[in-house]
């Protein structure tokens, strides 16, 4: 029973990276019963059940916010579940192509696992890549549980980790790119759940269920 | 595949949804809320609000409405009108909206666009383009302040300009309403989509027009935009967006 009341858990602490919409992650958690704190308090988010680190904007950006917070070492540590989500995802990795207009240089950033952030190369079409768009899994991972391949989610984002070995699921646009990572406790998601209907409850549910 | 989009479009005047002719002679058509939610299960692939009354009254409008869509929708949204600061758009953002859609001041102050995408990021900055054909001049030119038609008036840019000079300055999305098929309901402007489609790198979305299920048909296939934006065929239930899905995945085009 202790197991049970254990997984019943729905806490979910949103770390609060000061650059990110936090408001639609933090009502589609609350939508499923999930007990939300957002939080920027490093010893908060280092004793937290399950975090989400979100993401909006560019990772330049959010890399120097979060490094004005004190919040890399802390995020660098976590062993619980944490789900980033869209520039959440991409920080997760080692480094990015993307950086201020003009400054050519990579943006270092978690290097929670392997990987890096390149520009999508679509070819002749449009970009920021936005819209519902199609996933298929490509390892077994218990945040993609009930879901189908081809079942569509919402993308908007020119940016996206390579696929490589923590790719756990990939979306086709112009090329294929990595709709979602995992390496141990860090899972990350290209596209927003909280924006995604029914396919996206279930993906959050799963991760609540971490 | 990525899909095309269908988008409701609710005009809001004074916190309830309305809908005019031409953008005018405005009609309510109900409560904000209720029908966000409404068309989000009814398979809607995302919505927008269009505050219409905002740039023209020159007044900072109450828009607490938009944290209250939020909570309850989960797909996105985009909220348009009025927004003429950095701060008034990070508010909206903040309240939980996706996007922001600007209009009139991006006209008034093209800077406006550049800074929202430095500050926000290109995937939230939506420009929309009030775009007329004048048959006397042989062009499509661009109108400023359309939600009031005593302050409705035509600007310097030709549309296909416009659109160019929003690209360079940081727009993610464009949203094209033609207004002379603005809710007459005889089919949207592929003509001038088409054109608009030829210098636009961005997604392009249609606006105006829209009346029975070929025009979705013609204006996916015809003009290559992205999505396709309605307003009074789904508010009036002229058309389920169920049936209107069917019928646009027979015709081979990808829909979620």
């Amino acid at each position: 029973m202790a197991v049970k009341a254990a997984t019943a858990n729905k806490d979910v602490t949103i770390i609060n990276t000061g650059c990110a919409n936090i408001s639609s992650v933090k009502f589609a958690l609350q939508r499923l019963g999930a007990v939300v704190t957002v939080s920027k308090d490093p010893k908060e988010i280092a004793s937290a059940k399950r975090l989400i680190l979100p993401g909006v904007g560019a990772a330049p950006a959010a890399m120097r916010s979060i490094e004005k917070r004190g919040l890399i070492n802390v995020i660098k540590q976590l062993q619980q579940p944490v789900l980033g989500v869209c520039l959440g995802m991409q920080i997760m990795v080692n480094s990015s192509e993307e950086n201020d207009l003009g400054n050519d240089k990579n943006t270092p950033c978690l290097d929670l696992m392997p990987g890096r952030v390149n520009r999508l190369q679509v070819g002749t079409r449009r970009l920021p890549h936005m819209g519902w768009n199609q996933i298929q899994k490509t390892s077994n991972s218990p945040i993609f549980d009930g879901i189908d391949n081809g079942t569509y989610f919402y993308f908007v984002h020119s940016f996206a980790v390579t696929q490589y070995e923590n790719t756990i699921a990939t979306c086709d646009y112009g090329e294929q790119f990595s709709a979602a990572i995992q390496h141990n406790n860090f899972i990350g998601v290209q596209f927003h759940p909280e924006r995604s209907s029914e396919a996206g409850a279930v993906v959050l549910r799963n991760f609540m269920s971490l | 595949m990525l899909a095309r989009r269908l988008i409701p479009c609710l005009d809001v005047r004074d916190g309830v949804v309305v809908k005019g002719v031409k953008f005018r002679n405005h009609e309510i058509i109900g409560d904000i809320v209720p029908l966000a939610k409404r068309y989000a299960e009814a398979g809607a692939d995302e919505l927008v609000f269009y505050d219409i009354t905002a740039s023209s009254d020159q007044r900072v409008v109450d828009k607490s409405w938009v944290s209250k869509i939020a909570e309850v929708i989960d797909i996105p949204f985009c909220v348009a009108g009025g927004i003429k600061s950095i701060e008034q758009a990070g508010l909206i953002l903040e309240m939980g909206a996706d996007k922001i859609s600007v209009n009139s001041p991006a006209l008034s102050s093209p800077d406006l666009i550049t800074e929202l995408y430095n500050t926000f990021g290109q995937q939230c900055v939506v420009i929309g383009i009030d775009s007329f054909y004048s048959e006397e001049n042989n062009r499509y030119e661009v109108y400023q302040f359309t939600g009031d038609e005593t302050r409705t008036t035509k600007t310097q840019w030709q549309t296909l300009d416009w659109i160019k000079e929003v690209q360079q300055r940081g727009a993610g999305e464009i949203v094209l309403n033609c207004m002379n098929q603005d809710g007459v309901r005889k089919g949207y402007d592929i003509q001038q989509l088409a054109e608009v489609r030829g210098s636009c790198q961005v997604p392009l979305i249609a606006s105006g027009g829209a009346g029975e299920m070929v025009h979705f048909k013609d204006v996916f296939l015809k003009a290559d935009v992205d999505g396709a934006l309605a307003a009074s065929v789904f508010h009036k239930s002229i058309i389920d967006i169920q049936e209107l899905k069917t019928y646009l995945r027979e015709q081979r085009i990808p829909m979620r």
